[in-house]
């Protein structure tokens, strides 16, 4: 819907398609950043019974802004035993990889980057890319610790990997399709319908469905924490064994990249969250637009409830890393091999049988 | 298998115990304070930056040699007989102008030893503790009220009346009798 406005406006499918294609970054990703930052620094303070911030604007709503400035002006520092081009490289493609999953992340009913059939593969595919990107910073940077944070990085990515696929494979097993936009749209109506609580057909299989769901959850979200190297899960960037891993040796605009990525992905994931078992952009109680007939606002509803309940579990996400401390490696690698994948396999046995019957 | 299933029903337990717990938290308000906006009440005997106030001293050095830093500088000079120096407040006479009382808190340890010394209490902690500078040198703080021409006057003066009773000491040698009577006279108007 969005394409074929912007496609009327400027009569260009290239125009049109640039365009879209930077929507979500300067109307979402950006400002998105800029809040999600704030408030990590707020949840964190309020948690440990401080203040955070509070000198900038209103209870340091701009401090966010005042650090970009100043990272803005930073010197670009360049080790001279690093290898420069996959220096320079990696920080971009960290930044490409967590923004091409934005591309199949249907916001709102009208505005999707990229309607693609394979929605959902096509995420997990793209988020792949950032292992290479974090891979390659490590090494280029010629220090101990980035190396080791990236291959810790690289080994945790690639076992949480594997419980998260088996998950989205037992939500595309009962709903039969990977397009994130239908599979939203299958969610419609009342919170009843999500996928949560055993997805929009009514009968016995949806009750027997929910306690398996649940459990699906609980093991995508775990799974999603630990591929966006949060707290629990940060032995990638541990500050105390690692100085800050993989991106030590960045500085200015670059980190700013790494960080901005890091952001972006926490609102991906939780968006796959939400797009899988939560009703994707669905309201869960009604459309005010429908109540009074106002067909344009409905969208925009549906854009507010998609951002409110990504940015819940972006929150959820903050909530853990100030309660969790962080699990050593061999814990890290037993929570994956020994517990998620395990039980994962069950599930999707289970969900493949009762979906069959 | 009991094992493994208690093993992880109880880490996903103890995970929403610590969640409730932190959840608590951010509805609790909070321990600090907004310093530089809110200050917390200093104890009585805190130590911090030294106050010198010129009106008591009388000069008198103690302060600067009990200092196990020797970061006071006192410089004074005697008063000429007939000025008035004025009194401290506890009733002592004054007889030394200060002309050089610095106190270098760059050095300073803020040990206290040079405030007990002061006989007329006049060297004492205050509870100004935010002086940073950029150049050391603005921290060797100069307490004397006198301005820089009154203290080269204080010196000249005294410089003066010495070599005049130096002089008058040479002239009265020979004749000691008559003239130390009007001498006298005349530095008093
Ligand atoms: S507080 Fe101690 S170090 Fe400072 S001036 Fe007094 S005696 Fe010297
Ligand atoms: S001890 Fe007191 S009176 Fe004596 S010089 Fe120091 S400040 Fe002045």
């Amino acid at each position: 819907m969005i394409y074929d406005f912007l496609f009327k406006i400027t009569d260009s499918n290239i125009i049109a398609s640039i365009i879209q294609s930077l929507l979500p970054l300067f109307i979402f990703i950006l400002p998105f950043a800029l809040f999600a930052v704030w408030l990590e620094r707020k949840v964190s303070a309020h948690m440990q019974d401080r203040l955070g911030p509070m000198r900038v604007g209103y209870h340091g709503a701009l401090q966010t802004i005042a650090d970009i400035l100043k990272l803005v002006q930073k010197e670009d520092i360049i080790p001279n035993e690093a290898d420069k081009p996959l220096f320079n490289i990696a920080p971009v493609l960290v930044f490409i990889g967590s923004y091409a999953v934005f591309a199949a992340i249907p916001f709102s009913g009208a505005f999707i980057g990229s309607n693609i059939d394979l929605g959902i593969i096509f995420i997990i595919a793209a988020s792949g890319f950032v292992v290479a990107g974090i891979l390659m910073a490590g090494w280029a940077s010629n220090n101990k610790y980035s190396l080791l944070g990236a291959m810790r990085s690289a080994a945790q990515i690639i076992s949480y990997e594997i419980p998260t696929v088996l998950v989205v494979l037992t939500i595309i097993m009962i709903t039969g399709t990977t397009n994130l936009q239908t599979l939203s749209e299958m969610q419609t109506g009342h919170f009843w319908n999500w996928m949560i609580l055993g997805g929009p057909k009514f009968g016995i299989a949806k009750f027997i469905f929910i306690p398996f769901m649940i459990i699906n959850f609980i093991i995508i979200y775990i799974s999603t924490l630990a591929e966006v190297n949060r707290t629990p899960f940060d032995i990638p960037e541990a500050e105390s064994e690692l100085v800050s891993g993989y991106h030590t040796e960045y500085s200015g605009m670059k980190f700013a990249m790494f960080f901005l990525a890091e952001y972006a992905n926490m609102f991906a994931v939780s968006a796959i969250v939400t797009a899988l078992f939560f009703g994707g952009y669905q309201s869960p109680v009604g459309y005010v637009g429908n109540l009074f007939g106002i067909h344009w606002l409905i969208p925009i509803e549906q854009f507010f409830w998609f951002t409110a309940k990504g940015i819940f579990f972006v929150f959820v996400q903050m909530w853990l890393r100030w309660t969790l401390p962080r699990l050593r490696v061999d814990q890290l690698m037993t929570a994956c091999w020994k517990y998620l994948i395990p039980i994962a396999f069950v599930n999707l046995i289970i969900i493949g049988l009762i979906t069959v019957l | 298998m009991k094992e493994y299933f208690n093993n992880a029903w109880s880490a996903l337990y103890t995970i929403f115990v610590g969640m409730k717990i932190t959840f608590k938290h951010l509805f609790v308000p909070s321990v600090t304070i907004q310093y530089p906006d809110v200050k917390l009440q200093l104890p009585e005997r805190e130590r911090n930056r030294l106050y010198v106030n010129m009106d008591d001293c009388i000069g008198c050095d103690q302060c600067a040699r009990a200092c196990p830093v020797d970061c006071i500088t006192i410089e004074t000079v005697k008063g000429i007989p007939g000025e008035d120096l004025g009194k401290t407040s506890n009733g002592k006479k004054k007889a030394l102008w200060v002309t050089k009382f610095d106190i270098d808190f760059a050095k300073c340890c803020y040990c206290q030893l040079c405030v007990f010394p002061c006989p007329t209490e006049c060297i004492y902690m205050t509870d100004v503790y935010e002086f940073s500078e950029f150049e050391r040198s603005n921290l060797i703080y100069d307490f004397v009220t006198l301005t820089p021409q009154e203290r080269e006057d204080k010196k000249n003066n005294y410089a003066k009346f010495e070599a005049e009773k130096a002089a008058e000491k040479a002239a009265a040698k020979p004749a000691p009798a008559t003239k130390p009577i009007e001498n006298q006279e005349t530095p008093k108007p």
